[in-house]
């Protein structure tokens, strides 16, 4: 079974990725969790995203488009980035979410991956 | 007044809960109902304190609405509960003191453990029965959702019903053989709180407080018995260091003793000894004890300013071989690693078996192994796994300092 573990972080933790005294923990925390994903053998896919000040978010509605700058939700966690896992049960999910360093700082969400049928 | 009416009723909860519970489940077999009961008992308590006042005998005013409570919901499914056992409601315990209630609070912690109920299950159901600990609260502290912990918790407690579980107190002969599971429990939920770091997530740090309490009710109940003393003299001395970690995670052996609780350690003391005079009865030496030896050691630091690692070393061999397990070994080869050097601790773990993988303690104490090796590389994989492994935000800026300082 494939789980999405997407990661969100406060404003805060996006500061820390450039602050000098802050970035070396920071990302030390990022790699050893992706790695120790890896070497249990879970590890699917997943992804770090640049800070939401990035994004552009696009709707296409019956006037046409509209494209506006920023995430397409002004909260106070935002996607930081997500991994996908192959684990036997929701638990052993929550087990690896658990200790994203997201979860301590800002939030993390498990979401079980939709089977594509065929 | 209100405010005081209010911490009446908490306070009343807090104290007759649990006596509450097991009397009327031990009359109906039925722990779900009996829960209903009382929480129907405190809800109107809640309604009624603050506006009349608090009753002079609380506990007596709480069994009388549990009761009627009780046979409320009885009437109402007075059909389907024709083969339910015959209850006599002879003896009126609410014209008495609490303490001359019949206490069946042990059989509700045996009937916690029972076999018809799942082992991953038996400590979130002690935390909701004999504590009254909501199914939101017991899910987070064990990484579930709350949905799925109250499914398993009702079905848990069905599933009592349906084996016939009763909740009477165990007669004398048969508390022995079943202790050690309660006592597992109650460790179980211990651990889950000191994982965490206070501050960083309350709802797990308090369940070590929980833990203290059924700790205590449960030696209170077994007088005679050593080791549930020992496990309260566990909790009670991991408890007293829990200051020293209040601004991060440190090392238990670089802790400021000066941060430790003395008053708790005393009290752990006083547990440890009452242990060792029931021991001494019976002649031998129990898991607990040997885990609660091991904490005193510790604590002594704060009055000798060393650790007595001969004595650390001895304790932690008896224990692996008393209680095999994951986490004793690990310790062991840490304690190896101080008095015999890296060689002697990784023979220690050479016994491991792949679920040491999955155990952080592994990976951090074959990073310090490997340093003092003179592997520096080696070390720094480790402490990447060791890193990956966590969730204590506090250990995690430990670690990562750790590997900072090892960098070239």
């Amino acid at each position: 079974m494939q789980y999405t573990i997407l990661c969100y972080e406060t404003a805060a933790d996006f500061a820390r990725r450039s602050d000098p005294a802050e970035a070396g923990p920071y990302w030390a925390g990022w790699s050893a969790y992706g790695a120790t994903l890896a070497q249990a053998g879970v590890f699917v896919s997943g992804a770090g995203l640049l800070p939401p000040a990035g994004a552009v978010t696009v709707r296409v509605g019956p006037k046409g488009r509209t494209v506006q700058d920023g995430p397409f939700a002004e909260v106070k966690e935002q996607l930081g980035g997500f991994f996908v896992i192959e684990v036997d049960s929701l638990e052993a999910a929550l087990d690896w979410a658990a200790k994203a360093p997201s979860s301590a700082s800002g939030s993390t969400e498990v979401r079980p991956v939709l089977a594509m049928p065929g | 007044m209100s405010d005081a009416a209010l911490r009446a009723v908490a306070d009343a909860a807090r104290s007759h809960r649990a006596r509450l519970v097991a009397l009327l489940a031990a009359r109906s077999r039925d722990l779900a109902g009996a829960e209903d009961a009382v929480a129907e008992a405190l809800r109107q308590a809640l309604e009624a304190w603050p506006a009349r006042g608090v009753p002079d005998r609380p506990a007596a005013w709480l069994m009388t609405a549990a009761k009627r409570a009780q046979g409320q919901a009885r009437a109402r499914m007075a059909t389907a509960s024709r083969a339910l056992p015959a209850l006599a409601l002879v003896t009126d315990e609410a014209a008495e003191e609490p303490d001359a209630w019949p206490d069946h609070r042990l059989g509700l912690m045996f009937a916690c453990t029972h076999p018809a109920i799942d082992p991953a299950t038996q400590t979130p159901l002690m935390l909701q029965a004999v504590l009254g600990l909501s199914a939101e609260r017991i899910a987070s502290a064990f990484l579930m959702s709350p949905a799925a912990m109250g499914q398993r918790l009702a079905r848990a407690k069905q599933r009592l019903r349906e084996a016939g579980a009763r909740f009477e107190r165990p007669d004398p002969a048969d508390v022995a053989p079943h202790l050690g599971q309660v006592m597992e429990c109650i460790l179980a939920a211990a651990a889950l709180g000191w994982e965490s770091v206070p501050g960083s997530d309350p709802g797990r740090a308090d369940l070590a407080q929980e833990a203290v309490f059924l700790a205590e009710t449960l030696a209170d109940l077994t007088p005679g018995e050593p080791e549930p003393q020992a496990l309260l003299a566990q909790l009670l001395y991991v408890r007293a260091r829990e200051g020293a970690r209040r601004a991060g995670y440190v090392p238990l052996t670089e802790q400021d003793t000066r941060l430790w609780d003395k008053t708790l350690i005393v009290r752990a003391d006083l547990a440890l000894a009452a242990a060792g005079e029931r021991a001494q009865a019976r002649g031998r030496l129990g898991r607990f004890q040997c885990e609660a030896a091991i904490q005193a050691v510790h604590c002594e630091r704060s009055r000798t300013g060393r650790v007595n690692h001969v004595a650390l070393e001895t304790l932690h061999d008896a224990l692996a071989r008393l209680c095999p397990s994951t986490g004793a070994t690990v310790a062991a080869a840490a304690v190896a690693l101080e008095r015999r050097g890296p060689l002697a601790a990784m023979a220690r773990l050479a016994d491991l078996g792949p679920e040491a993988d999955s155990f952080q303690p592994y990976w951090a104490l074959l990073a310090e192994i490997r340093l003092r090796a003179g592997h520096s590389a080696e070390a720094q994989a480790a402490l990447t796994r060791a890193l990956g492994l966590t969730e204590d935000p506090g250990l995690r800026v430990w670690l990562s300092a750790r590997m900072a300082s090892l960098m070239p």
